[in-house]
């Protein structure tokens, strides 16, 4: 089932000049099954597929959907389209390249997150990366050279970490790649810390966790705004999800040793990103800033833990993607539209164009986590969780130095508002036109999901219950 | 049959559907049917609301669970409405005094195109939607999403004419010093999941009294954080001022009768709380008194008609943190009530004084229109009376019960208190006579125009007349009547357990006659010392000295806070900002840089680039990979 996406990605690497049609039906396609999958199997009978792969390595082609894998494949296919089709004017050369490698993409990032393989789990990680360096060098912006050489540079070495933390412990558990055995595994204090450390610096970079974050504003101004859009939306939650999967069941002690260290970098980050944020003229920077701000609760959340604040993550994951996404649509269509993503060169535009500042203002919000809408669900769980996390000492500190970015995220996001769409227009602004009916349509299927997921979370929490449960345990926590 | 406790969720349903058809529907809609769907749907959450109270009068009280919202472990947050003594009779307030400016807006937004009237009259409906979650919630998460929806519909009702800088930066201001006070709020929900488990009143009340004093008061301190924002309370007043940029009808609504009062209504809800935290208890009663002589002193020197009224509000919200925090709950909510009253009242006169002047706003270029606008005139009379707080008027019964509060807790909460009272009587008239009163010193254009409202507006200024004249029957102290206190009896359910712990003074009724006497007739001296000076007021262009300076400046506070707040935190995010750039990006860069120096020494032995070698290799492997998958397939 899910291989033929995977398929379906790679056929449309050779297909030609109809190649968006072709890609767009793709992801929907990629979509329709995997909704079928989600609303057919479920827990406790996932969907598993496994298959010898590499004999000589004893590796085996082992895919599962289980809840966390559900949510994030769902974050993947619903996203492919969208970005499609809300940036649908945009226009690349070698269009069928564009899209193949983007499709390409897309499977490596479903293969991430189903694989139950450390080494299946490797390539599809490095086959979700490699096609967006070649994107973003290929028909990225003009410094696109030697930032996309920085982030390869750096997520590669991260990778490289990350694969010898892999091979250590695929010789610990008797020379196998499989989760199952991974979880098995009894290590001393030290080998945990080793292993604890490289897997970390892989995720970290990938997050990106604060002080690994640099390459990050510079790929995301750099790259063109569908790979921007997919480095952020989905991209980074590879990351959190490698935490979750990867690193805290496998090396639980040490995570649980090691947890104040992170969180204290994860406070540190937030509220240095949330300032930074405040200085931003360059629409994407701002929104990479503030980006970096919300993953680091999320990396706090997952290293002060407690069931609220897992399950916090959890949809926080999936809510952030598509806040983000309608945040990069949104910047998309200004550029499109005025050439420019400098908020010192726009403003006014609200009285040109209500609808697209109805959207936005309705995405901002969410963004900066308003009740009713999703973000408020996952930030709400995980303060409360890092508050309340048994796990730690200094959750009230974290708590309260973490709330300062609510107020921060509201000062720069109002700020960006009133720059941009408030005001009167100015030479640049005065002819502005509102958005196409294709944005206006993405961002309006987003905004519903935005208040769907805001007002009734349980389908989603729900979904991840017994996973959360079960890390805790690994945990030896509540 | 059902009970009408199971239609509650129609109260706010009404104005949500008038806020979607109002919101989206708002290119097709022509305006009479945009106000009609706009107040409509406010009279028909009133009638429910009326219906409610009926029930809740007659001894029933419940709660209704619509779902389940967020659940995680043992807790359990469901969204859940809670029907008694205190939210309905806050239904009322909401919907009632909602409504009356729904209808006068219908008139006062005549001149805008019926695009920005329909946008205008959904953020309105928003607002009463959110207001109503807010005071209804059974549980403090629900509370919190009205809490927040208020200060959105403020900010975007504040900014309603976003094409003036001016305004949206107001809006702005408010929505992030609103946000400094959620936050405190947050912190408060959060630990009580963290202690009790819970975050629904019933249980958390049940509960409480098993905590430690420590937690009780950091507790009740990070809710009252909430408070000062929400309501305006120093440090976080100085939004409510600025909001005054938005359509009057919003003001009077949201900055003066309803959103204002959420901070009393939460403490009130959380009475049995602050009782048991006595030192978070002295705090909310000393910045009230702070708050409330603060900005009475500053509404003494204001030059802008609704500019005076704002401070007064926040002057008037101390007042009610005063009740609380002398233990008065009562008291404070009898306050609320009267408040709305008359300072729904006094915005709604304000804001046909500016329709009629042609949106001019300075009394010192008013004068002498009792005679062009009678109706406003009387009713505005009324107003000021029942603020300043002269017997019958229902200011009088609830600053009185307020102020003898304060005075059983300590007589030096109560001379500040009177202190307030006076400067209150004194800034009220001042703005009666410069505007009402003398000769007229507006342009020869404005004279021209000069004219009563149409009916739409000065109808709900009459019904609100002859509230603010009235209301204060509602609690009328045992000192003339013993058991006449309504609103008392009517609200002890939800105080009763705060009653149990209070050991208040009983202040001899002589006494009490003396300083209800004394303060009255204090306060018609300061009336008159108003008249005398304004109310043959000419233009002057001298400019004011000394203290009258600072007053005029609003003691700075403004400019304090940008030095204090605003800047340092811009020049922390561009220090941040260098850091970024050649802190770390340099060291990453620097560790890039010297690889690369050793890979030139490699590459003598090769031809090609690096990078294209480790790609290249990459790629290679995963389609080595993938081919032995298909193979052994």
């Amino acid at each position: 089932m899910i291989p033929l996406i995977t398929g379906l990605g790679l056929f449309f690497v050779r297909s030609e000049s109809a190649s968006k049609n072709l890609a767009f039906f793709s992801t929907l396609v990629s979509f329709a099954l995997m909704l079928a999958a989600v609303s057919v199997w479920d827990s406790p009978h996932y969907l598993v597929y496994d298959h010898s792969w590499l004999g000589a390595l004893n590796s085996r082609f082992h895919f599962a959907l289980d809840g966390m894998s559900k949510l994030l494949c769902l974050l993947t296919v619903i996203s492919f389209p969208l970005i499609i089709y809300g940036t649908w004017n945009n226009s690349y050369e070698d269009s069928n390249r564009f899209y193949g490698l983007l499709l390409l993409s897309q499977a490596g990032l479903l293969g991430v997150f189903l694989s139950m393989d450390a080494l299946l789990f490797y390539f599809f990680w490095e086959l979700a990366l490699i096609p967006l360096y070649f994107l973003s060098s290929r028909w990225g912006g003009e410094r696109r050279i030697p930032v996309t050489i920085k982030f390869f540079v750096y997520t590669f070495l991260g990778s490289l970490f990350m694969l010898i933390g892999m091979i250590i412990l695929y010789n610990k558990a008797g020379q196998s790649f499989a989760y199952s055995d991974f979880l098995k595994l009894k290590m001393s204090a030290n080998e945990e810390f080793g292993i604890f450390l490289l897997l970390l610096l892989a995720f970290a970079i990938k997050m990106p966790l604060w002080p690994f974050h640099t390459w990050q504003p510079d790929t995301y101004e750099q790259s063109p705004t569908p790979v921007t859009a997919v480095l952020s939306g989905v991209m980074a939650k590879m990351g959190v999800f490698g935490l979750l999967r990867w690193l805290a069941p496998v090396v639980p002690a040490a995570t649980y040793q090691y947890g104040d260290n992170v969180a204290t970098l994860a406070v540190i980050g937030m509220l240095y990103a949330s300032f930074v944020a405040l200085q931003q003229d360059d629409l994407k920077r701002l929104v990479a800033y503030s980006s970096i701000a919300h993953i680091g609760l999320m990396i706090l959340a997952v290293f002060a833990p407690s069931f609220s604040g897992i399950q916090g993550v959890m949809i926080q994951m999936f809510s952030h993607g598509i806040n983000i996404l309608g945040m990069w649509l949104v910047v998309n269509a200004i550029e499109q539209q005025f050439g420019t993503r400098k908020i010192s060169d726009l403003g006014g535009i609200a009285q040109k164009a209500p609808a697209l500042t109805l959207l936005l203002v309705i995405v901002a919000l969410a963004n900066i986590a308003m009740p009713l809408t999703n973000a408020f669900i996952g930030e709400f769980m995980m303060f409360n969780g890092v508050l309340g996390s048994t796990a730690t000492k200094f959750g009230i500190a974290y708590a309260v130095a973490g709330g300062l970015t609510i107020i921060l995220g509201a000062v720069y996001t109002l700020r960006m508002i009133q720059r941009v769409f408030y005001g009167e227009t100015n030479a640049l602004t005065a002819n502005a036109t509102d958005i196409s009916l294709n944005v206006q349509i993405t961002l309006a299927i987003i905004v519903v999901a935005i208040l769907v997921v805001g007002i009734y979370p349980k389908p989603i929490l729900s979904l991840t219950e017994e996973l959360s449960q079960q890390i805790l345990n690994r945990m030896n926590l509540k | 049959m059902k009970n009408i406790m199971d239609y509650v969720w129609l109260v706010p349903f009404f104005p949500l559907v008038g806020f979607l058809l109002n919101g989206l529907l708002r290119n097709s809609l022509s305006k009479p049917l945009t106000a009609v769907i706009g107040s409509g749907t406010i009279l028909a959450s009133f009638v429910v609301s009326v219906l409610l109270f009926m029930e809740v009068k007659s001894g029933h009280s419940g709660t209704v669970v619509l779902f389940d919202f967020i659940s995680f472990g043992k807790t359990s947050i469901p969204f859940a409405f809670q029907v008694d003594a205190l939210s309905s009779l806050f239904l009322l307030i909401i919907t009632g005094i909602g409504f009356l400016i729904h209808l006068y807006s219908t008139a006062y937004m005549h001149e805008e195109s019926s695009l920005h009237y329909a946008r205008y009259f959904s953020y309105l409906n928003l607002f009463v939607f959110s207001m109503l979650l807010l005071v209804l919630g059974s549980n403090f998460v629900i509370m919190f999403i009205g809490w927040e929806g208020v200060g959105l519909c403020s900010y975007l009702l504040i900014g309603y004419w976003f094409r003036n800088v001016e305004y949206s930066s107001a809006a702005k201001k408010a929505f992030i010093m609103n946000r400094i006070g959620d936050l405190g709020f947050l912190l408060a929900i959060f630990w009580l999941i963290a202690k009790l488990g819970t975050v629904t009143y019933v249980d958390v009340f049940d509960k409480i009294s098993t905590l430690p004093a420590k937690d009780l008061n950091i507790i009740a301190l990070l809710l009252f954080i909430g408070a000062t924002g929400k309501s305006a309370q120093i440090p976080l007043y100085t939004w409510l001022p600025d909001a005054m940029a938005g359509p009057t009808p919003v003001s009077a609504l949201i900055h003066a009768a309803t959103m204002v009062t959420a901070g009393i209504y939460m403490i009130a809800r959380s009475n049995l709380l602050y009782t048991l935290a006595p030192t978070a208890q002295t705090v909310v009663l000393v910045i009230g008194t702070a708050t409330a002589l603060l900005a009475a002193t500053i509404a003494l020197k204001q030059n802008d008609i609704k500019k005076v009224l704002a401070y007064s509000t926040v002057s008037q919200l101390g007042y009610m943190f005063i009740g609380l925090g002398a233990g008065a709950f009562t008291g404070a909510v009898f306050h609320v009530m009267t408040h709305a009253f008359f300072k729904a009242l006094l915005f709604l006169g304000a804001g046909s004084v500016i329709h009629a002047m042609h949106h001019e706003q300075d009394i010192r270029n008013m004068g002498g229109l009792s005679k062009k606008l009678p109706t406003t005139h009387w009713t505005f009379l009324i107003g000021c009376l029942a603020i300043a707080g002269i017997p019958p008027l229902s200011g009088f019964f609830s600053k009185d019960e307020i102020l003898a509060a304060a005075f059983a807790k300590n007589p030096v909460w109560y001379v500040l208190g009177v202190a307030g009272a006076l400067m209150t009587a004194f800034y009220m008239f001042r703005l009666y006579a410069m505007t009402f009163r003398g000769q007229f010193r507006g342009t020869h254009e404005q004279e021209h125009h000069l004219h009563e409202s149409p009916a739409a507006m000065t109808i709900p200024l009459v019904i609100l007349a002859i509230l603010s004249a009235v209301g204060g029957f509602l609690g009328i102290p045992a000192l003339f009547a013993e058991h006449a206190h309504w609103l008392e009896k009517f609200l002890a359910p939800i105080f009763e357990k705060s009653a149990a712990l209070q050991h208040p003074h009983e202040i001899p009724h002589a006494t009490e006659w003396l300083m209800m006497g004394g303060v009255t007739a204090l306060v018609i001296v300061v009336i008159s010392m108003a008249w005398s000076r304004f109310a043959k007021y000419q233009k002057t262009t001298e400019d004011a000295t000394g203290l009258g300076k600072v007053l005029e400046n609003k003691w700075y506070v403004d400019e304090l806070y940008e030095a204090v707040v605003t800047k340092p935190v811009n020049a922390f995010g561009k220090l941040l900002e260098k850091v970024e750039k050649y802190g770390i990006d340099m060291l990453v860069n620097g560790v890039g840089r010297s690889v690369q120096y050793a890979s030139r020494q490699v590459r003598l032995l090769q031809s090609g680039q690096v990078g294209s070698y480790v790609l290249l290799m990459v790629i290679g492997i995963i389609i080595l990979f993938v081919l032995q998958f298909f193979l052994k397939k």
